[in-house]
């Protein structure tokens, strides 16, 4: 459904003249992306500490006959792998929205702090109010999230601001609430032993329950976005273009603002803070399609769950019998890329 | 109105005097010495003002001549020497990258430093020389790989300060699949480590330390003229007949061991090196890097940090890395808003 509503609406004039030839590639390219996804999914329930033959996975899947194949496939692997589809397409779509409001290459939920808020406010919670289900600290997932993307937004949006400053208050940000929550965890022996694998951001605890509470939030933060493609578009041309394009400012940073809160704290709030796949996605991204957000947004909702879903079969792979959680593996993919990203581009105002 | 006298000796030298700064710098020595000695004097075994000074003048009793030789005094040399050494390499990274959150905490040092300590804990199990060897060669591996992936026809500052955020962000997952990797007793270590601490720092941990002082500090503050003209920009310093590149690869080397040598004798502290010198500037009111007033800063905040995480929280002791990580963060907060109303972040 999503990924269809761009071409449609490629006939509106605010779009560039594009050809039918290259919306076929856009489209095709799209397709492909679905395709490398599905595979990618299939590795992820077939690959782990138990090999399972692909015959076996379809058999699980489909024809639940309770062997033990079939128990690991329902019971863990699938669980881990819709919530990695998840939790991917929330952080890669919210990093592009960011991008694209802040005017900022850099920015990305991860680096700019708004994960640590929301595992911030998930210990504190956890350890001072005793919430402990994820029903409940989902919720103030939500408020860290928020608080931490006003803020990047009141530093990121400022006419001064540039990526180099937005990155180093947003690395600052994040290594103060880093502390906080280790100073929370140290005084407090029982969260630490509850939270010591959430916070470095895996997704070994999937449960279907888990999904199913984020999954609405999700949903509502992905469409929103996309529904915010076009004046987000406009946004990129800087405010006055924007304004005069008829594009809503104030109602566009609102509306973004609560897609990025919804995305970003359902999504840590399910597995922890994961760094770095809303910063590379939209860049790969862009590189192909150009920089409509009508095309960046699907794709990227497409790409960033092949990103983490391959970032988490390959934690499993590499230290078997045990496994790398997948935060891990992601800044260890993503700080080379982010490091090539700074070299390479000629980023606006450095 | 600012008070800038210049001392001539018949003999032709003149030496510049900012008698604000001066001033600073002895306030805070002072303040610096005054903690020293209540911190010296508390603990199980209180002691008198008066009493911990003539102990140190070398007038007390067996007893105390005991607990302060063997016990107090090297924690608290320890600690003036990393205060100092955090607040130098903190206002030399600031300097270059002509910004006040360009810190060696921010860009990835300390993070380097931590890396190489781990490594030697949990895969080599070593002991703590080989684990301060380890952090001083994590801390210079990460310098020079920063300074090599920034270069591209030089080094500009702000391109050191990202790819600092990158490289950090790579050795945080290092430091995490560590400790995911060591084994329960090696963990519990590590963490120890991590936190950092001044608890049972003796004068093993005083000599390296008081040597690469001895050896780093005057290098340093022979190269603050040079370091200043930079932050006007690397065309205007090179106009003025600053060897441009050459400078900062000797204070940068300088400024990675400061921050390596710190981090190998207390672990990684945090934001001493962030704050100390923008305070230390604040205080002076001059422009520049303000090294020694930093360096003194850095000292003093270290040992009041450490007198809070001992005394504060009762019969609790608390790692002074976890004070100054809370004092440091709200210290930031006032940072990033005040300087974003000037327009320098």
């Amino acid at each position: 459904m999503l990924v269809d509503s761009p071409p449609k609406r490629s006939a509106e004039p605010i779009s560039a003249p594009a050809t039918p030839k290259r919306y076929a590639l856009r489209a095709a390219g799209l397709l492909v992306s679905c395709g490398v996804l599905l595979l990618i999914c299939v590795a992820s329930i077939a690959v782990g500490a138990k090999s399972v033959p692909l015959a076996d996975v379809w058999g699980g899947l489909f024809h639940n006959t309770g062997t033990g194949n079939d128990v690991i496939i329902r019971d863990v692997r699938l669980p881990r792998t819709l919530l990695g589809f998840v939790v991917g397409a929330a952080l890669g779509v919210a990093g592009a929205v960011m991008q694209a409001l802040t005017r900022n290459p850099l920015a990305e939920p991860g680096l700019l702090g708004v994960s640590a808020g929301a595992s911030a406010a998930v210990v504190s919670a956890g350890s001072f109010l005793g919430v402990t289900s994820l029903t409940g600290y989902v919720w103030f997932a939500f408020l860290g999230a928020a608080v931490v993307s006003a803020a990047v937004y009141v530093l990121g949006g400022s006419r001064g601001a540039t990526p180099v400053r937005l990155a180093l208050a947003g690395t600052a940000a994040t290594a103060v609430l880093y502390g906080y929550i280790n100073a929370v965890q140290l005084l407090d022996a029982a969260a630490l032993d509850r939270l010591r694998f959430w916070t470095v951001g895996s997704l070994a605890s999937a449960d279907m329950e888990t999904i199913g509470k984020i999954v609405p939030f999700v949903a509502v933060g992905l469409v929103l976005s996309m529904l915010l493609a076009r004046p987000l578009n406009a946004m990129q041309m800087g405010d006055d273009t924007a304004r005069s394009l008829g594009a809503h400012l104030t109602r566009t940073r609102i509306l973004s603002m609560i897609a990025i809160t919804l995305l970003c704290g359902a999504a840590t709030a399910a597995c922890g803070p994961i760094v770095f796949i809303g910063l590379m996605i939209p860049h790969v991204v862009r590189a192909a399609t150009g920089p409509d957000m009508r095309w960046i947004l699907p794709y990227a909702a497409v790409l960033s769950p092949v990103l983490l879903l391959g970032a988490d079969v390959v934690g499993r792979v590499v230290t078997r019998p045990s496994e790398l959680q997948v935060g891990i593996v992601t800044a260890l993919i993503g700080g080379p890329a982010f490091i090539h990203l700074v070299r390479r581009r000629r980023l606006a105002q450095l | 109105m600012k008070a800038v006298k210049a001392l001539r000796t018949p003999g032709g030298l003149s030496l510049r005097i900012d008698s604000r700064a001066a001033g600073a710098v002895l306030l805070l020595a002072a303040a610096a010495a005054a903690v020293a000695v209540v911190l010296i004097g508390s603990g199980d075994f209180p002691m008198s003002f008066g009493d911990v000074v003539g102990t140190l003048l070398g007038n007390g009793t067996a007893a105390q001549e005991f607990i302060v030789q063997d016990v107090r005094l090297p924690r608290v040399l320890v600690a003036l020497l990393v205060g100092a050494s955090l607040a130098l390499s903190g206002a030399v990274f600031q300097s270059l990258a002509r910004n006040p959150l360009g810190s060696p905490d921010v860009i990835g040092f300390s993070q380097g430093s931590t890396v190489g300590a781990l490594t030697v804990i949990v895969l080599f199990g070593g002991g703590s020389l080989a684990v301060a060897g380890g952090a001083v060669a994590g801390g210079l591996v990460t310098g020079i790989a920063v300074y090599t992936l920034a270069w591209k026809r030089g080094v500009q500052g702000f391109r050191l300060v990202l790819v600092g955020i990158g490289v950090a962000a790579v050795l945080t997952a290092l430091i995490h699949f560590l400790i995911t990797k060591a084994n329960l007793v090696d963990a519990t270590r590590a963490t120890l480590w991590m936190t950092g601490s001044l608890d049972g720092r003796d004068w093993a941990q005083v000599w390296p330390l008081a040597g690469m002082c001895a050896v780093l500090m005057p290098l340093v503050f022979a190269h603050g003229r040079p370091l200043r003209m930079l932050e006007m920009g690397d065309d205007a310093a090179y106009a003025l007949g600053v060897p441009v590149e050459r400078t900062r690869v000797v204070l940068m080397g300088s400024g990675v061991l400061f921050i390596a040598g710190a981090t190998a004798a207390a672990g990684p502290i945090a934001f001493v090196a962030l704050s100390a010198p923008q305070l230390a500037r604040r205080l002076t009111r001059s422009p520049g890097p303000n090294l020694a007033s930093a360096a003194v800063m850095g000292a003093a905040l270290l040992l009041f940090a450490d007198w809070i995480a001992t005394n504060a929280f009762g019969d609790r002791m608390l790692p002074v890395g976890v004070v100054t990580a809370v004092l440091g963060g709200g210290y930031l907060l006032w940072l990033l808003v005040t300087e974003r109303r000037a327009g320098r972040i």
